[in-house]
């Protein structure tokens, strides 16, 4: 009989999982660490990889103490988390596809099956595999929350340098005293002209501009959703107190807004930045008293 | 989990004063789980929105907020119930320039685009749950430019 | 008397009369009742002294939910009404891209960066537009 059989009573296999995990924590992390995913991460020394395991052993005895070995979201989980993330991260970085990864954890399974198997070898066999179908719950759900994590973290690696990408891409230039102008490159998204929507308000309350000139000279094309943010853009300047002028409208693009019918009857437009410019000056000259004898810009 | 505490709150709704502690609580909640300053006006004036609904089509009610995602990614989750008469209609109510009660007609199709996850569940006569998420978009460098 | 006084401890805006406009600065969070009882001041306050403009500087204001743009639209209406014009000023861009998505654009305000640009604007001639005084084309 195993040791740890304790008043006759058989635990449940996820509890006798739990302490076998507890029981042979330092065994599996040692053949852990000599793992590809423990080896080429934890660099420093096979005893740092040895602890990583350790604490990876400990996360899943916690998790199957509370029989939750089918959660991901098991509080035992929580603090390996990152540690699953730094191994991903680094196993990524090394070039190794996802589906490589996903093999490297669950090559992480055999090692402990093996000791499990040797360990309750005295149990009867319909127990037995229920303690390794358990355990293979286990170590399934650890893959999941290991490529949940890796995931997570690429994404939020795209979406820092997509936001990184959007505030170079967004310059605000101050054309005039009290007008500034966004050019703007590229397609537009609903990310992208939420920021572009923010810079230019900022600008507006910083530069003190009653006027503000969105030019799409450079945008490919302009379909409903574009118009959309143009509009709202359009619509947040002037709650503001100021007017946003639409510019950099080519003829094909003007094609294309008629004949997608898009109504922009509230957007101020102007064919080219300089018009706009021109507008712009001329709308502030009108206003100060005296500012240019002869209307500057006029058109 | 040291944020939680200033974010898990159960608040009452039942007078327009109440409406005012909801939104100061979100707006605290907000900037604790880092949300930048035109996602929290947002989550407020949806909040404020809901927790109006609330109060007058649901004769008063309860906010309940908390602290919801993990692996990084962090996000506010504000439920707003009541045991009212309900919606009968709820492709209607969401729909714009909908009103039964004060207000522009805004109330929930509007609350509902300053929110990145809406859902409600209503019945005549089995009250209302609204329950809205939105997530921390992180920003590239602390204090950046919005 | 006394209820008009009532009345004023209630709503905690103050009117401030600036020659021929008055003045109302909100701040941080409003109630409702406090709302209503801004829009009631501001027309009575308007056939009382006859002004001819009326600033709202809510440049202090951290949010505009529906109920509260519906007052500031009301408030315009009611001040055209009598004769008067309203300007909205120093709306925060977070406020103003909320309001936007909201759905809640307020066609018929008048708005302006600041409280000067404000008193700049409704000093100006009436233009023939009943909204916004920079609306129309020019040639």
């Amino acid at each position: 009989m195993p040791e740890h059989e304790s008043a006759g009573a058989l635990e449940s296999p996820t509890h006798a999982v739990r302490d076998f995990l507890r029981r042979r924590r330092e065994q599996i992390a040692q053949r852990w660490a000599d793992e590809p995913l423990f080896r080429t991460v934890f660099t420093v020394s096979r005893d740092e990889a040895v602890e990583a395991g350790k604490l990876l052993v400990d996360a899943l005895a916690q998790v199957a103490d509370a029989e939750r070995v089918e959660d991901p979201d098991a509080a035992g989980f929580t603090e390996v988390r990152e540690q699953l993330a730094r191994m991903g991260a680094a196993r990524t970085r090394a070039g190794l596809s996802t589906t490589q990864v996903s093999a490297e954890l669950a090559a992480l399974t055999r090692p402990v099956e093996n000791l499990l198997v040797a360990d309750l070898e005295q149990e009867p066999s319909e127990r037995l595999r229920a303690c390794a179908t358990t355990l293979s719950v286990l170590m399934g759900t650890l893959r999941l929350v290991a490529m949940q994590t890796a995931l997570t973290e690429v994404q939020a690696l795209i979406d820092r340098q997509r936001l990184q990408l959007l505030e170079v891409a967004t310059p605000v230039i101050k054309l005039w005293d009290g007008i500034v102008a966004v050019p703007l490159i590229g397609t537009l998204d609903s990310a992208r002209s939420q920021v572009v929507m923010e810079t230019l308000l900022n600008a507006v309350v910083d530069q003190h501009a009653r006027f503000a000139i969105l030019d799409i000279t450079g945008v490919p094309t302009v379909d409903s959703l574009v118009a959309q943010h143009l509009m709202k853009t359009v619509a947040a300047a002037r709650l503001m107190g100021a007017e946003c002028v639409v510019s950099g409208i080519r003829p094909a693009i003007a094609q294309t807004i008629v004949h997608l019918g898009l109504d922009l009857g509230t957007v101020k437009t102007r064919a080219s930045l300089a018009d706009a410019l021109g507008y712009c000056l001329h709308e502030l000259g009108a206003n100060i008293v005296n500012a240019a004898p002869d209307g500057p810009g006029r058109r | 989990m040291h944020t939680a505490a200033g974010v898990e709150a159960r608040l009452p709704i039942r007078s327009d004063m109440d409406l005012v502690w909801v939104r100061q609580h979100v707006r605290q909640a907000a900037a604790l789980l880092g949300f930048g300053l035109v996602d929290q006006t947002k989550l407020v004036t949806a909040a404020s929105e809901l927790a109006r609904n609330t109060l007058v089509h649901g004769g008063g009610g309860l906010m309940e907020a908390s602290h919801v995602g993990s692996s990084g990614v962090d996000g506010l989750r504000l439920t707003f119930s009541d045991t009212g008469p309900g919606i009968a209609d709820l492709d209607r109510a969401l729909s714009d320039g909908y009103t039964s009660g004060d207000g522009l007609g805004m109330g929930l199709g509007g609350a509902r685009r300053l929110v990145h996850d809406f859902h409600v569940e209503s019945a005549p006569g089995k009250g209302t749950t609204v329950r809205v998420t939105s997530w921390v978009r992180r920003p590239p460098r602390a204090g950046g430019a919005v | 008397m006394n209820e008009d006084f009532a009345r004023r401890v209630a709503g905690h805006v103050p009117v401030l009369r600036l020659g021929d406009v008055l003045l109302v600065t909100l701040q941080g969070d409003l109630h409702d009742s406090t709302a209503h009882q801004l829009q009631q001041d501001i027309s009575e306050t308007i056939v009382r002294s006859g002004v001819s403009g009326v600033v709202i500087d809510i440049s202090g204001v951290e949010i505009v939910d529906s109920f509260l743009g519906r007052v500031l639209a009301e408030i315009a209406a009611q001040t055209e009404l009598l004769a008067a014009r309203t300007v909205l000023a120093g709306m925060r861009p977070a406020v103003a891209v909320t309001l936007v998505e909201l759905g809640l654009t307020l066609p018929g305000l008048r708005t302006a960066l600041t409280t000067e640009a404000a008193l700049e604007l409704l000093a100006q001639p009436v233009v023939s537009s009943r909204s916004g005084g920079r609306r129309e084309e020019s040639p």
